[in-house]
């Protein structure tokens, strides 16, 4: 049986919703029924943001992944990603980016962070920012981390890339561009990572 | 790479070639959407208000295409007065709302069982349990009980999507409106919807008897028994219906599950770690039919209830009688009474174990929602907080919108927030009362929907107080739809309730001007009468909007 339970995270403007699609698109293509659950209103201003994604090839009962049962966490800020770790299985993964978004006057000492995120069974960090500033865009972070997260679902990474690629070619060609390249550099960001852990 | 290989063994892939998507993924309330012009309206209804508000949005557009009428309103209750008078015509027009909109619209609404539809009147309610974006978690199931109005309670995206398309036929056959009741997982959750047959628009044609639709005490009191009377067919109906259902369990089981609309899920998420097969009735359709639950409860000594929001059909069942019947549910504390429910609640009170959870020592900061860098909302603010230091008996009431935020650190700027254009009757409240100086402040478009009648009362008692209108031209918070009147309509409405013009002021909430827009609210506060200030600044998010807007026409294309 096949079942991907994706718990996505970030912080309102980081384009959560934007990845949660994307990751959704790729999952119909592969022939898997989706369920997308997101929270729109209130949630969206500044603050923490999520959606749940789960994928199966049978059918999918509930919009909320269960506690205790995500497959993965994908998250755009790390602060983020550890908010939502009680949901994670304890064969799932979390892939994080590092660059923290530190709206709030409380934000914890970044070592704390990355120290909590290095502790766990299975975490891929990349650093998402600069290498969507490389590809282009400071915006394109969130096509980084799904291209970090590729690696890690139930079908071929390229089915992603294509979505991604097709998306952002009906805006312009550069844009496609940037953000293809965004989403390859943070494959071989995962892959390093994964390789160096 | 290596594919899923840190630590643990790797997830299996799908094969590359794979079947063509065949359905939309809908979001529920989408599918509502879809399911309303599917189903042949001539026109559709709302205020904006969250979690209802991509049905009109998504309806919007595909309506003016297809030449059906489609407008956001004043308020719920403008809404729900005009899709009763398509109803009226024969034709069938769809109304929308969150759960507190209801409230807006309980005057035609509680009243409108009682008259003859005649064009199918559906009416979708979008609950918020655990109030991600509203005041209160009410139950909408109540209300359409209350109303004698039949309530069809969708349990996923699919669901949602029929049981819009059959409301509009109940509705003609039993001649009520019937509520789609749906709450805010469902509406935010995408999932495949396949659509089914469109049906075609009913043409308007002047109503043969008025008899019934005149509720004079005389009529109403007949047309109060002729809907009496019809509710007997009504529960036939929901007896007979296939979204009510009852699953019999294993032979031995004594022990029973009683879902009603996306409790289901929970209970389909759990099912299998359950040992026992256990019996499952599903209600989808109210009024409940009596006869499924005594059916269930001859074969079992136990039920768990499970639904979201109020304990409605845990309350009918349980009653007041001592029962040997162990009922389990939200009364009995196997779940709680406040909140969504969640998978793992359900499986708590299905006495499962829970799932082992992750955890760092790491306290994590909440992040709450925030205004948006440049938002007028702030200046606004930061001009009252200076208008108003030094005054320690001051109070201001608040209201619906973006700026409910400002009730929060580092603004602290508002007092209340209880609904929609309340901030105006409860200055005048706390100012009758003796306390002032005494402030309202209020969006425009909350203005507009219920804030110019308490502004009329405020004139006719000559009251000491003043309200401050945040006019940013938009209904920000549900994502910038327009509002009914334009910029420019806001002080004329506010002229012609006949607030004395000398103390009625429109003035740039530019950055620039805090300094003069605080001097103006320290001004007017000390005037012992009525005073309102209109603060003009577009919300910085639909000013965004409209530049990329006009960039796309002027640029072609290039991003």
């Amino acid at each position: 049986m096949i079942k991907a339970d994706i718990v996505l995270a970030g912080v309102g403007g980081q384009g959560v919703l934007t990845a949660a699609g994307l990751l959704a698109e790729a999952a119909r293509r592969a022939g898997l029924t989706v369920k997308q659950g997101e929270i729109h209103g209130m949630s969206q201003r500044g603050g923490a943001v999520t959606a749940n994604l789960r994928m199966a090839d049978g059918p999918v009962a509930s919009d909320l992944i269960p506690r205790g049962a995500a497959t993965m966490i994908l998250s755009l800020e790390p602060v983020e990603a550890l908010r939502w770790l009680p949901w994670l299985a304890d064969s799932g993964v979390v892939v994080t980016s590092s660059s923290p978004v530190e709206n709030i006057p409380d934000y914890p000492p970044m070592a704390d962070v990355l120290e909590a995120l290095s502790r766990l069974p299975r975490s891929v960090v990349v650093e998402a920012d600069p290498l969507a500033k490389q590809a282009g865009s400071g915006h394109a972070n969130n096509v980084v981390m799904l291209g970090a997260a590729s690696g890690f679902l139930p079908f071929p990474a390229s089915l992603l890339r294509d979505v991604v690629g097709e998306l952002f070619r009906g805006r312009s060609a550069r844009l496609e561009e940037l953000n293809l390249k965004a989403f390859d550099s943070g494959r071989a960001a995962a892959a390093a990572a994964a390789a160096a852990g | 790479m290596s594919d899923g290989a840190v630590g643990g063994r790797p997830a299996p892939v799908l094969p590359l070639e794979t079947p063509a998507p065949r359905s939309p993924l809908l979001l529920g309330d989408e599918a509502v959407a879809l399911a309303a012009l599917h189903a042949g309206i001539s026109a559709a209804y709302a205020y904006p208000g969250t979690p209802s508000t991509e049905i009109f949005e998504y309806l919007e557009p595909r309506a003016r295409a297809l030449g059906v009428a489609a407008y956001w309103c004043t308020n719920e209750k403008t809404a729900y007065e005009q899709a009763l008078g398509v109803s009226m015509v024969g034709s069938r027009a769809l109304v929308s709302m969150k759960h507190v909109g209801l409230n807006v619209a309980m005057d035609p609404y509680g009243n409108s069982a009682l008259v003859g539809i005649r064009g199918g009147l559906g009416v979708v309610v979008a609950d918020d349990p655990g109030m991600h974006s509203s005041q209160n978690e009410q139950d909408s199931r109540i209300l359409a009980d209350f109303a004698g109005i039949p309530c069809l309670e969708p349990g996923n995206q699919q669901e949602a999507y029929d049981m819009t398309r059959e409301a509009f036929s109940w509705s003609e056959r039993h001649r009520v409106p019937v509520m789609v009741r749906m709450v805010t997982r469902l509406c935010h959750g995408k999932a495949e919807v396949v659509e089914s047959e469109p049906e075609c628009r009913m043409p308007p044609s002047k109503p043969a008897d008025p008899w019934e639709w005149t509720l004079l005490p005389g009529n109403a009191r007949r047309l109060r028994k002729l809907l009496l009377e019809s509710q007997a067919e009504v529960r036939r109906h929901t007896l007979e219906s296939p979204w009510n259902r009852l699953e019999p369990g294993g032979a031995s089981v004594r022990k029973g599950v009683i879902t009603t609309g996306i409790a289901r899920n929970y209970w389909l998420e759990n099912r299998d770690d359950v040992p026992e097969r256990r019996h499952h009735l599903h209600i989808g359709a109210y009024p409940a039919p009596r006869e499924l639950v005594v059916r269930l409860v001859e074969e079992v000594d136990e039920i768990l209830i499970l639904e979201e929001g109020e304990p409605f059909l845990e309350r009918r069942i349980r009653g007041l009688l001592p029962t040997a019947l162990e009922i389990r549910g939200k009364e009995s504390g196997d779940l709680s009474m406040t909140g969504e429910l969640t998978p793992e609640e359900v499986r708590r009170a299905l006495g499962l174990p829970a799932r082992r959870e992750l955890t760092t020592g790491l306290v994590l900061p909440g992040r709450p929602p925030q205004l948006c860098n440049g938002c007028p909302h702030r200046d606004a603010f930061h001009a009252m907080g200076m208008a108003l230091e030094g005054r320690e008996r001051s109070v201001v009431a608040g209201d619906i919108g973006c700026y409910t935020l400002g009730a929060l650190a580092p603004f602290q700027a508002l007092e209340s927030c209880v609904c929609m254009g309340a901030s105006i009757g409860m200055a005048k409240g706390a100012s009758d009362a003796g306390l002032r100086p005494a402030l309202a402040v209020i969006g425009d478009s909350t203005f507009l929907h219920s804030g110019i009648t308490p502004l009329l009362d405020a004139v006719a008692h000559d009251t000491d107080m003043t309200v401050l209108i945040l006019d940013n031209g938009t209904v920000g918070m549900t994502g910038q739809q327009p509002t009914v009147a334009p910029h420019s309509a806001i002080e004329a409405v506010v002229r012609g309730t006949g607030v004395a013009a000398e103390h009625l002021h429109v003035v740039d909430l530019h950055p620039k001007r805090v300094g003069d827009v605080a001097e103006l609210i320290r001004r007017e506060v000390a005037h012992p009468g009525l005073s309102v200030i209109i603060a003009v600044r577009e919300c910085v998010e639909s000013a965004r909007k409209h530049k990329a807007v006009e960039k796309r026409r002027e640029g072609g294309g290039a991003s």
